[in-house]
Order: structure tokens, then C-alpha cells, then sequence
């Protein structure tokens, strides 16, 4: 197992795409989180309803999709290269393979998503007071000493690494990188768009609590925890549930398929 | 495997082509496109599953009467067949033939519920004022009112002071005149007349009586000899945003009422002589409202009403009707898919090295490039044309099915509707063509055709209203503003919100701005086609 991680890191590590996709998805992430949090006011005398730690951390949305390349170019480039066909003679023990890729890739993106979170906790605490989200207003300055603020940080970084898995397990199914993308942003993205349209209430909240990007960002959520439609831990194990059933597909196809 | 097998044969038709008849380069490029196409089989799969969901995925929506949960719910009608709200108190005497309705008004107040009030907005009335507070809805409205009859949905015209918005002349529901600026109270009282002759009512406004403005004109085909005529107050629903996130926002507000004062009532013409008051709409209407009043003494009138009389659009508070932009929610669905398939139109190319092939025979890349846009985007445009075709009648249908009531749009609209679809996503797979061949990499490319297409839309939920709307202006997601089904109307008090079907830009604007988007990629893929080597 141990030589499989280490062929996998090697492969990752040596092309190119990897660290600069990795690099960038800590500066999107932390880039989107602060314009998002440099847009938003809280107008003296207003009723603000934002959820600061929630604010600060938008950019996780795009950083994700950064995340979902990377993911699934470290299986789709194998592919595309025919590589997959030498890997497999190397390391006929298929399962394990996909298991070392999981492993390297959760690894890189635990890594570059704490980056990106840390970032953006930073830069919603240094920005969002001067906008009117102030300790009197009942808007304390964010830091990671408070609980749920810790939990929706710690969650985030969590949340961007299943998405990685998710990623690789569907890369591991269709094996065409810029179809297993579109699966992936359409897995993403399609829910929120219908749960944002359908007006009856029972329909919305199942829509929100089997999505697996609605459902995993409840654990950004610190304020109105009420109104969420999972608890935030439980949203995150919707999600992991995903990540682990195309994992599992993936790798069901990844034995029974020829390369 | 199945890409290169029917690839190849289509890059050996376009070179016989090419060899054999030299003129007719182009349309033997499109020839060849088109078999590579047509040839590969995962993207014919492809573009029969973007056909479906199209058409299916709204199918998933299924959904009841707006914000009431009670079976079947109809939306009154206006003169022009859209759906209106008319719920208001009406303090009237029946006006045979031709006259004129003089008042002033002297104050304008209401009450209004918290914010924090919480919970659903539910057709019917409200008896209970406990939990309002005083303050006027920016559109409470009150003044003197010319109507066909009472039943909702009936020709008026009507002038009124608002709580916000100073002098209207509103008629037949959507049209809105503004008059004289500013909130009426004792120290500076509004005078309002309506003159009616014929088919045409006329309306005027005054500061102290004497000096007349007019403000509008008003025609409406056909009115009755005898109309009912008087006094008349109506306060909209408030409504109030508490939270937002990802597809889901909490609403809350309630019903709320407007009172005015009235006096120096001048009726000319030939009036029945005695007043009455009621709640047009009935208490148990599908526009939520609190029952009304009025009391008269010594000519001075104190009229009370609640409710609106204006377009009922999809998104309002009180709307029982749901848009039929529902139906086309799927498009979203079908995007995905046609961007994958217009990016690997090329990137296909670059993966099996087919791209020098190609170019061998044809070595005026641009056109090869111009043909492949064209079969994308024809073909896209063939398939999006007949998903949205069929997707729009049968949704109306499984909606109205399921109990809902769809807001009327024209014949007109409805072909804006399935032509700009087809086209937004046709456009928006040469787009994703074009970014294919600048990016090469299929995951790369893919990826990013999605993001400005379809993520914006989705942040607007996200996001603060400001940069998501900036967004919805200056991204090729812009284009969804041809799926705009009801037009903005600004007498209505409300948020057009992405989610509700209102976009920043007007319907051919929006689609502009994805076509510049496209036509500009696709310059910049066409001048490094030639540049770059394949």
C-alpha cells in the first residue's frame, strides 16, 4: 500500500497542473470570500440577516470547482495518456490504486483547503467590522475560538476534500475527464438551481437535504441553525455519503472494466 | 474506441471533398463537421440526454398553489388577460354615463406587522390586528377610483396618493403615471378628479384645488354606461427577507392596512346619491388582506382598506399564480450537457490527435473552426428548439395537473420563450466550443464554459444582491434574461428576484451579452488556431 501512495504522490506531485490547481483554489477561495464579504452592509437600523462565518466563507463555492479538477484530472489524465494501462500492470491490486489516489488527493486538497479557510476566516474578520457587522450590532469579530465558527472552518476544509473524493470516484466511472467534470458541476449544481425555483416547502427542504453541496455547506452555517434542513454534521455526512457511494461505484468499475 | 472510428471516417469525406471540388469549400466542411458529429455515438446520446432533461428535470418541481396549500386556486383576469390582484376597500355609488369625482386628501397612515412576525403568508383575511405597529407600505394607496363593476379583475382607473411614491394615475392594472411628488398630510393635502367621458377617463391632480394638472388619460374599450365610482384604499402585503442561502430564503410579513383621510367630495354627473362600503375581493380572497372600513360624517370620510390593485406577477407576496419560466428550469440541465458536448467537439480532436488530420486537409483553419461553431450551434439549436417545444406545454400541464395556476403570458412570449432558449443554448455550446479550442483540455475547458454560464445564477443566492446582480449583467449568464416570462413592473413593491424569474437585463439584452461573449471567444480561438501549433 505504502509504494502504490507513493506512486500515486509521485505522479501528482510531478504534473504541473496539481500544485497550481492547488494553489489556486486557496487564492480563489480567499479572494471570492473577500469580495463577497467587502459587498455586503449592515445598515444601521436595518435588520441584518447574514451569518458572517458563512459570508466569509462563499468563496468555498468556487474553490470547489478548482478542487473537482484537480480531482479528476488525477484520474481522467491516466486515461487520456493511456498511462492507466502501465499503472494497472504496475499495480495489478486495482482497489488499492484508487485507495492511493483517494488518500494523496484528500491529503493535497486537506492541505490547500486549510489555506483557503484560514484565509478566509482572516479576511472576513478584518473586513466585515468596517462594514457595519459590528460587536454591537451582535456581530462579534470572527475567530476560530468560537465553536461553530471553528466547526463551519474545520467543516469547510472537510467539505472541499469529500468533494475531491466525490470527484475522483465519478472521474473513476465515466474515465473522460471533461465528462466526468460536467457529471460533477452538474451533481453540484443542478439541485440548488431547482431547490431555488420550487415553491413548495416539503419539496424544497428534501431537494436541500439530498444535494450534496446544499446539504454539505450546512456546516458553514452559524447562525439560524434552526431553519437549516439537516443539522449542520449531518449535512456533511449527506455529502460524505455521495463521495463514498462514487467512490464505490467508481471503484467497482475501476475492477470489473477493462482499461 | 467510438470517437476515433466515426471521426476518422469524416475527416476522409472532408478530404475527398476538399480535393475533388475546391469552391465548395465550406459546405464541405460543414459536411465533414456534421459526420463527425452525427458519427461519434456518445454525443448523439449526449444530446438526446440534454433533450430530456430539458424537459424532464422541471417535471421534478412539482408543485402546489403558491403559498396556499389548499387544492385548486385560480388569479383573477385583467382586461388585457394577465393576472392581476384586486382586493381593496371600496366606498362607491353607481355613475350613469358621463361625470366626474372631485376629493381631497388630507392624511395617508396604516399599520404594518413586525418583521420578525414570522411564518407563511396565507390567502384569506385577518381579523386580528394585534402585532402591527403604525407606518404606511411604500404602495398603500388610496384616492378615487372609476370602475366597470365590482367583481375583481374588472376596466378602472384610478388616482391616488401612495405611502411612498407621492400622486399616481393608475388604470386596467398595469399602467402606472406618476402625478405630483411627495406624501400627502394636513399642511400639504393632495386633490385628485377623475373625468369620465365616453370610453376615456381623464385624470387630474392639484396642490390647493385650483390649479389643475392633468396627469394622464385613460381609454377603456368598451366601459359600461353605468360604472361604479367612489372612494377607495388599499395597503399590499409587507413582505421581508430574513435569510438567505443557498436556493432558500425565509419570507416573512403579513397583510397590512392603510387609512385615509377624505373631504370636499364634488360628484358631477348623475350619481345614484347614496354610499356603500365593501371589501372588493371578498375576506376569504386569494390576495391576502384584513377586512376594511369606512365611516362618514359631516362630508368627511375616513376610508380603511387593505389589499392591492395591480399585476399579479410570479414572485410577489401576495401572487397565488406561479411563472411559467418553471417549466424551462430544466434548461439548466440541458446547458451542462450541451457544454460538455460543444467542448469535446474539439478538445475530442486535440485528445486523439484527429486535430492534424483535420487540419491536413483542410488547412484554412478559421473556416474549419467556423464550420464546427456552425454545426454546434445548429444542431444544439435543432434539439433545444423541440425539447423546449415539448417541455413547455407539458409542464403548464402536469403543473396546472397538480393544482397550480400558471400566470397567462402572450402567444408571443411563449415563442420568445422556446426560440431564445433554443438559442441561449446554442450559443452558449459555441461558446463552450470556442473555450475548448483556446483551453485544449477537456476538464479545463469544461469546467469553465460552466462556471460563467451557470454559476452566477446560482450565486445570486449566494451573494449579496448587488454583486450578483452585476454579475447577471456582465457574465454570459446573462443570457438566461431571455427566459424573463413577466415584465418588472415598478408599482410593485417587491424584489424581482433571480429565483422568481426577473433578470437585470431585458430579454435580447441579456442574450447580447452571451452572444458577444461567444463571438468573442471565438475570435480569440479562431487567431490562435492559426497562431498556435495543433
Amino acid at each position: 500500500m505504502s509504494a502504490s501512495l507513493h506512486a500515486e504522490w509521485t505522479k501528482l506531485r510531478t504534473v504541473s497542473g496539481t500544485s497550481s490547481l492547488l494553489a489556486a483554489t486557496a487564492a480563489v477561495t480567499v479572494a471570492i470570500g473577500a469580495v463577497a464579504a467587502a459587498s455586503a452592509r449592515c445598515q444601521p437600523g436595518a435588520f441584518c440577516g447574514v451569518d458572517p462565518a458563512r459570508l466569509s466563507l462563499t468563496g468555498v463555492q468556487v474553490g470547489q470547482v478548482l478542487v473537482a479538477i484537480m480531482a479528476v484530472l488525477a484520474v481522467g489524465n491516466e486515461y487520456s495518456t493511456g498511462m492507466i494501462l502501465l499503472t494497472l500492470t504496475a499495480m495489478p491490486h486495482r482497489t488499492a490504486v484508487l485507495a492511493a489516489k483517494a488518500a494523496v488527493v484528500s491529503g493535497l486538497v486537506l492541505a490547500s483547503g486549510t489555506v483557503a479557510v484560514l484565509g478566509s476566516v482572516l479576511a472576513g474578520r478584518l473586513i466585515l467590522p468596517g462594514h457595519g457587522f459590528t460587536v454591537a450590532r451582535g456581530f462579534p469579530a470572527l475567530s476560530l475560538g468560537d465553536g461553530a465558527v471553528l466547526r463551519a472552518a474545520a467543516g469547510s476544509v472537510l467539505y472541499l476534500a469529500l468533494i475531491a473524493l466525490l470527484s475522483l470516484g465519478v472521474a473513476a466511472m465515466v474515465r473522460e475527464s471533461g465528462v466526468a467534470i460536467g457529471v460533477v458541476l452538474g451533481l453540484l449544481f443542478l439541485f440548488p438551481v431547482l431547490a431555488g425555483v420550487v415553491s413548495n416547502a416539503d419539496w424544497k427542504r428534501h431537494l436541500q437535504q439530498i444535494a450534496p453541496m446544499n446539504a454539505g455547506l450546512d456546516i458553514q452555517a452559524t447562525t439560524g441553525l434552526h431553519s437549516l434542513p439537516l443539522s449542520p454534521w449531518a449535512g456533511l455526512g449527506a455529502l460524505a455519503a455521495w463521495a463514498a457511494g462514487t467512490l464505490l461505484a467508481g471503484g467497482l468499475v475501476l475492477w470489473r472494466r477493462d482499461a | 474506441m467510438t470517437a476515433s472510428g466515426g471521426a476518422m471516417t469524416a475527416s476522409g469525406g472532408a478530404m475527398t471533398a476538399g480535393t475533388i471540388a475546391p469552391r465548395g469549400g465550406f459546405a464541405a466542411l460543414l459536411h465533414a463537421e456534421w459526420t463527425k458529429f452525427r458519427t461519434v455515438r456518445g454525443w448523439v446520446i449526449a444530446m438526446i440526454v440534454a433533450a430530456l432533461a430539458t424537459v424532464g428535470f422541471g417535471l421534478l418541481g412539482q408543485d402546489s398553489c403558491g403559498t396556499v396549500n389548499n387544492a385548486a386556486c385560480t388569479v383573477p383576469l385583467g382586461p388585457g388577460g394577465e393576472a392581476v390582484a384586486d382586493s381593496f376597500y371600496f366606498v362607491r355609488q353607481p355613475l350613469a354615463g358621463d361625470g366626474s369625482i372631485t376629493v381631497r386628501i388630507t392624511s395617508l397612515t396604516g399599520l404594518i406587522p413586525n418583521p420578525s412576525a414570522g411564518g407563511h403568508v396565507q390567502a384569506g383575511s385577518y381579523q386580528n390586528t394585534a402585532g402591527l405597529h403604525s407606518g404606511v407600505e411604500p404602495w398603500s394607496k388610496a384616492g378615487i377610483i372609476i370602475k366597470e363593476s365590482t367583481s375583481q379583475g374588472s376596466a378602472y382607473a384610478a388616482m391616488m396618493v401612495t405611502g411612498a411614491h407621492g400622486v399616481r394615475m393608475q388604470y386596467d392594472y398595469t399602467a402606472d403615471i406618476a402625478g405630483l411628488p411627495d406624501a400627502v398630510s394636513a399642511a400639504s393635502p393632495r386633490w385628485l378628479r377623475l373625468t369620465r367621458s365616453g370610453d376615456t377617463i381623464t385624470g387630474y391632480d392639484s396642490a390647493d384645488g385650483t390649479a389643475w394638472t392633468k396627469v394622464g388619460t385613460a381609454t377603456l374599450p368598451g366601459l359600461a354606461p353605468t360604472v361604479q365610482a367612489g372612494l377607495f384604499a388599499a395597503s399590499p402585503l409587507y413582505s421581508h427577507t430574513v435569510s438567505a442561502s443557498l436556493g432558500a430564503s425565509a419570507v416573512t410579513g403579513g397583510p397590512t392596512l392603510a387609512t385615509a383621510a377624505l373631504d370636499h367630495v364634488g360628484l358631477r354627473g348623475h350619481w345614484a346619491g347614496r354610499w356603500s362600503g365593501a371589501d372588493i375581493g371578498g375576506q376569504n380572497g386569494m390576495y391576502p388582506a384584513r377586512p376594511g372600513s369606512f365611516r362618514q360624517s359631516d362630508g368627511r370620510f375616513t376610508v380603511t382598506g387593505s389589499g392591492d390593485i395591480a399585476p399579479d406577477v410570479p414572485g410577489t407576496a401576495g401572487s397565488g399564480g406561479i411563472g411559467i419560466g418553471q417549466a424551462l428550469i430544466g434548461t439548466f440541465a440541458g446547458l451542462i450537457v450541451v457544454v460538455v458536448v460543444g467542448t469535446m467537439f474539439i478538445t475530442a480532436e486535440y485528445r486523439r490527435g484527429l486535430i492534424r488530420t483535420t487540419l491536413t486537409a483542410s488547412p484554412r483553419r478559421g473556416q474549419v473552426l467556423a464550420a464546427k461553431a456552425a454545426v454546434t450551434g445548429l444542431v444544439t439549436f435543432a434539439i433545444g428548439l423541440v425539447a423546449t417545444a415539448i417541455a413547455l406545454p407539458v409542464e403548464e400541464h402536469h403543473m396546472r395537473q397538480g393544482g397550480s395556476f400558471i400566470d397567462p403570458v402572450s402567444t408571443l412570449t411563449d415563442v420568445r420563450l422556446i426560440a431564445g432558449t433554443a438559442a441561449l443554448l446554442a450559443v452558449a455550446a459555441i461558446l463552450a466550443l470556442a473555450i475548448g479550442t483556446v483551453i485544449r483540455r477537456s476538464a479545463v475547458a469544461v469546467t469553465l464554459a460552466i462556471v460563467v454560464t451557470v454559476v452566477p445564477y446560482i450565486l445570486t443566492t449566494v451573494l449579496p444582491a448587488g454583486l450578483s446582480q452585476w454579475l447577471l449583467r456582465v457574465t454570459p449568464a446573462a443570457g438566461f434574461a431571455v427566459q424573463q416570462a413577466y415584465p418588472k413592473y415598478p408599482q410593485l413593491g417587491m424584489d424581482y428576484a433571480t429565483a422568481s424569474g426577473y433578470y437585470p437585463l431585458a430579454p435580447w439584452a441579456g442574450f447580447a451579452v452571451l452572444c458577444a461573449w461567444a463571438a468573442a471567444a471565438l475570435g480569440l480561438a479562431i487567431f490562435l488556431l492559426r497562431r498556435r501549433d495543433a
